[in-house]
């Protein structure tokens, strides 16, 4: 059985490296397969190490207990590295490249402890297969999940390079040490890891307590400022993202997919489009039935020798539609309803204490609601895939964040076993959660075999805008009850949404634990009265995940009731925040009754520590001046939030002149994410975090009628642009030798309160509904409405 | 309808629909896919390409419009400007996922030529027609004033 890995090099995209079937060592550890036979492709001198990527990590899907009960795999090692006799390196990565710089990052963390020289190393994008073990790019954990695993991998390599060099030179093994590349011995002696590497091939792998592991004072890559990986390929108008994807004999097809989600094709007259030069066919794709999943969602394709052609040619097609079950879906009077339903009793999802009586015997009651719309994922470039059938197996080429997902949907719309689909994953434009969903790729599947030919299927911005897998809508409803002190007695949340679970179950309306995880179980305020509750929603669009998930309206409630509290008890927002974070302390959610995974890491590990979200707020504060004066019309904000396992705390300026228009002066943020990789990309993480939040808080909602969504493209559907956003931004990252935890999420979720609070601390305006702007707001606030 | 475009230099015989916009002329016709599609309206300017130096978008620009003009795009970019916008890009690490930045790139070096000190005001005017959704605002610009004080220097 043969593996192939996409090699992507300057654009080309290069047919893959077969190897040879790989077989494990049953507790996961790295394994020697150089000599398992000929590996094609590789000089045959070459040192190929695979290591296992099972690990303890409990996720959903993916059993624990090893990549042996793993769906579709046997239990062999995963991603290799290869050194080659020319000294080269090649490390595959698992994980999707999409900005994040997770090529850099991974390579980083290898290079240092096998010693490796930065220039002499290339990275394999890995197939999905499900010996990689998750290849899930989101949830902020490529770091995370991999930091250990390719440390102890390169240490190993380090080490069988080593005592190579001692076997050939007759000394103790003990006495060798790799050092950038070269192996140094007794007596100034070295020889290059490509001189080496057919002997360290003949070298049994040693086990993870045989090989000794940097001090973090040693690291030469880890915790630096690493310039990236694909930077100067990018530069340069190079690089293949998945709209590049260019084969011979390849057409394209753009669809007409249908207005409402489960409505369908009623009739359909393709003349015209047929009659559009260069367009060679149109293919009807099968209605899509609940649940969503990742389907297709149906409508008809019109297929084309070229990009333009299949535009036009979908211009020109006449479809009648039926809309289904979802024509009634306006989202303004959902959004009444769901309000309504918040400021019901709900489901119990956590408690402490009485919150009921708590608010009773209140000096002070305060109540707030809070609306946040739907959002689109909205990356620069919308989702396209290639695929291409060789009898009854299909290959794809693809922008996607989860490629086994895809292999597994493409398998089971097509009827064919996973074998039989190879998922190759180019580079993305961008993710934020869109592209983990591959209904895009099973629409390129279907219409590449019905049409014989090799398709690729094009998104056009309308069709991301409109036909998407949607942040959810929210409606938050918190009461709060103050002392005779202002001290907060009481803290209700109640939360209501459609749950992402009804893109897979029919007729899912509860919020899941895994969604109520994101920012709402795990609240860590020392309020001895706290209860969490829910409301049921039911969906009528394809609900999805975007950066940072439910943490986005989570954080938006409670940081922004937090300040409302404050100014409620006639307090400075920062200090009370402080107040209700409360003393340094670990909390667990489970104690109160709330179901609770950590975002699939050990509370022991990665315990919720008060202490550090409360460091990170007054790094925050002394970062951006807090209490400084500021003039008439400019505020300060502040909101900090703990997710995937990482800690943030935002805050911003704005001023607002007599007109209501707003600017943004300064923007600053504190992250302790534990230990970091590389401080330049986990810095422009939290900028480029912090303002994809403060966009969609500015401008940012997706919303229906009659089932169909009202925006198209850009600007009805509107994205922060250079003259709107922050005029400077300063980040500083904790130093800390935690483990590490998420970067790409944590920023979004405190960038919107910390904008709506300080818009309140400028003009006591206090926005509970987002965005702040609609498309009929002229960008102005409405200042003159305030006393 | 037959046409001769002048790409980065080379010149290109080829047969296209009329109307046909060059950005697919590019990317489908010619192969270069360094000029990107977001949004097909002129509304995010990642189709970016300089027709006679100036920047145009690809998008909306009918390809027989170009007629004998020498279009450059990303590819073929070139010169002291745009040597410097590339360096100030890599050192400071400009982009994230990247897919916009061939247009950035393309309108930075516009801005420099017709602009070679630019204020804030000056990059806003330049830059904001350019969406990124990964949001790397903040360090285009530290960029291009670095880029703008390397050419000066």
């Amino acid at each position: 059985m043969f593996m192939k890995e996409a090699i992507m090099q300057a654009g080309n995209m290069q047919e893959a490296i077969p190897v040879d079937a790989l077989s494990s060592d049953a507790d996961g550890a790295p394994v020697n397969v150089s000599r398992r036979g000929f590996i094609a492709g590789l000089g045959a001198g070459a040192l190929v190490i695979g290591f296992s990527l099972r690990s303890g990590r409990a996720l959903a899907d993916v059993t624990a207990g090893g990549l042996e009960t793993v769906k579709g795999g046997d239990a062999t090692p995963s991603l290799f590295i290869a050194i080659e006799s020319d000294g080269s390196v090649k490390l595959t990565c698992h994980r999707s490249e999409m900005g994040q710089q997770v090529w850099t990052s991974m390579a980083q963390i290898l290079a240092d402890e096998l010693e490796a020289d930065w220039s002499r190393l290339s990275i394999v994008q890995a197939i999905g297969d499900p010996r990689y073990g998750d290849q899930n790019t989101d949830g902020s954990r490529s770091v995370r999940w991999n930091f250990h695993r390719l440390r102890v991998a390169g240490a190993a390599m380090r080490t069988m390079l080593e005592r190579a060099a001692a076997a050939q030179w007759g000394v103790d093994a003990g006495d060798c040490r790799g050092e950038r590349h070269l192996v140094r011995g007794p007596g100034g002696r070295t020889a290059g890891y490509g001189e080496l590497a057919a002997a360290a091939a003949a070298q049994d792998v040693p086990a993870e307590s045989e090989v000794g592991l940097k001090e973090r004072a040693q690291w030469r890559f880890i915790g630096k400022d690493v310039p990236s990986l694909t930077v100067p390929r990018i530069v340069r108008g190079e690089g293949t993202f998945g709209i590049d994807v260019r084969l011979p004999d390849m057409l394209v097809a753009v669809v007409a997919r249908p207005p409402q989600v489960f409505g369908r094709v009623r009739s359909v007259d393709d003349q015209a489009a047929l009659k559009v030069p260069g367009v060679v066919g149109t293919v009807t794709l099968p209605a899509l039935e609940p649940p969503a999943m990742f389907k297709a969602l149906g409508g008809v394709a019109v297929v084309a020798e070229d990009t333009w052609a299949a535009m036009q040619g979908r211009q020109a097609l006449q479809v009648q539609w039926e809309a289904g079950p979802n024509a009634g879906y306006d989202s303004d009077s959902f959004a009444e309803t769901i309000a309504a339903t918040a400021r019901e009793p709900g489901d119990v999802r956590r408690s402490r204490g009485d919150v009921d009586a708590a608010l009773e015997g209140a000096a002070k009651r305060i109540e707030a609601d809070y609306y946040v719309p739907h959002l689109s994922q909205s990356p620069m470039e919308p989702p396209a895939a290639t695929a291409r059938w060789t009898g009854g197996r299909v290959e794809c080429w693809a922008c996607v964040q989860a490629p086994q997902a895809t292999r597994a949907a493409v398998a089971e719309a097509c009827g064919v076993p996973e074998e039989d689909v190879t998922i190759n994953v180019t580079w993305l434009g961008g993710g934020f959660g869109r592209k983990s969903k591959p209904d895009f790729v099973v629409e390129a599947a279907l219409i590449a075999r019905e049409i014989d030919r090799p398709v690729k299927v094009t998104w056009t911005r309308e069709d991301e805008v409109r036909h998407g897998y949607y942040h959810s809508v929210s409606a938050q409803h918190m009461e709060g009850a103050l002392d005779q002190d202002g001290r907060c007695t009481a803290f209700l949340h109640r939360t209501v949404f459609p749950p992402i679970p009804s893109t897979f179950q029919a007729g899912a309306e509860q919020p899941s634990w895994g969604e109520l995880r994101l920012g709402a179980s795990d609240n860590p305020f020392a309020v001895p009265n706290l209860r969490l509750e829910t409301g049921n929603a039911p969906a009528h669009v394809r609900i999805g995940w975007l950066r940072s998930v439910a943490n986005i309206y989570h954080a938006f409630a409670i940081q922004s009731f937090a300040a409302e509290l404050a100014h409620a008890a006639g307090r400075d927002q920062k200090d009370y925040l402080l107040e209700l974070i409360g003393p340094p302390r670990r909390v667990d959610p489970r104690d109160e009754g709330a179901e609770y995974d950590n975002y699939g890491d050990p509370m022991d590990e990665y315990p919720i520590d008060t202490g550090r979200l409360a460091n990170v707020v007054r790094e925050v504060a002394a970062l951006s001046g807090w209490g400084r004066s500021l003039k008439k019309g400019q505020g300060l904000g502040i909101a900090a939030h703990r997710s995937f396992l990482s800690y943030v705390a935002t805050v911003v300026e704005v001023e607002v002149d007599a007109d209501g228009r707003l600017t943004i002066p300064g923007v600053w943020s504190v992250i302790d994410a534990g230990t970091v990789v590389n401080t330049r990309h986990v810095t422009a993480q939290v900028e480029g975090g912090t303002l994809y939040g403060l966009s969609n808080t500015l401008y940012g909602a997706i919303t229906a009628k009659n089932g169909a969504i009202e925006q198209s493209n850009f600007p009805s559907w509107r994205l922060m642009r250079m003259n709107e956003s922050p005029r400077a931004m300063e980040v500083k990252i904790v130093a800390s030798n935690a483990p590490p935890g998420g970067v790409g999420e944590p920023p979004t979720p405190p960038a919107g309160p910390a904008l709506t609070n300080a818009i309140f601390a400028a003009t006591g305006l206090r926005i509970r509904r987002l965005p702040i702007f609609t498309n009929d707001s002229g960008d102005r606030l409405p200042v003159d409405t305030l006393s | 309808m037959a046409i001769t475009l002048n790409v980065n230099g080379t010149s290109h015989e080829i047969e296209v629909p009329e109307g046909t916009p060059l950005l697919w002329v590019l990317r489908d016709r010619l192969g270069m896919t360094g000029t990107k599609y977001g949004c097909g309206i002129a509304q995010c300017g990642a189709c970016t390409v300089h027709v006679d130096g100036q920047p145009r978008r690809a998008c909306v620009t009918p390809v027989e419009s170009v007629g004998k003009a020498e279009v450059t795009t990303i590819e073929g970019l070139q010169g002291e400007v745009a040597d410097a916008v590339r360096g100030a890009w890599q050192d400071i690490d400009v982009p994230q996922c990247g897919y916009c930045q061939s247009g950035q790139i393309m309108a930075a070096v516009s801005l420099l030529q017709s602009t070679p000190d630019p204020d804030d005001a000056d990059i806003d005017q330049g830059m904001s027609g350019n969406l990124c959704r990964c949001a790397t605002y903040l360090r285009i610009r530290q960029a291009i004033r670095n880029a703008a004080a390397d050419v000066s220097a």
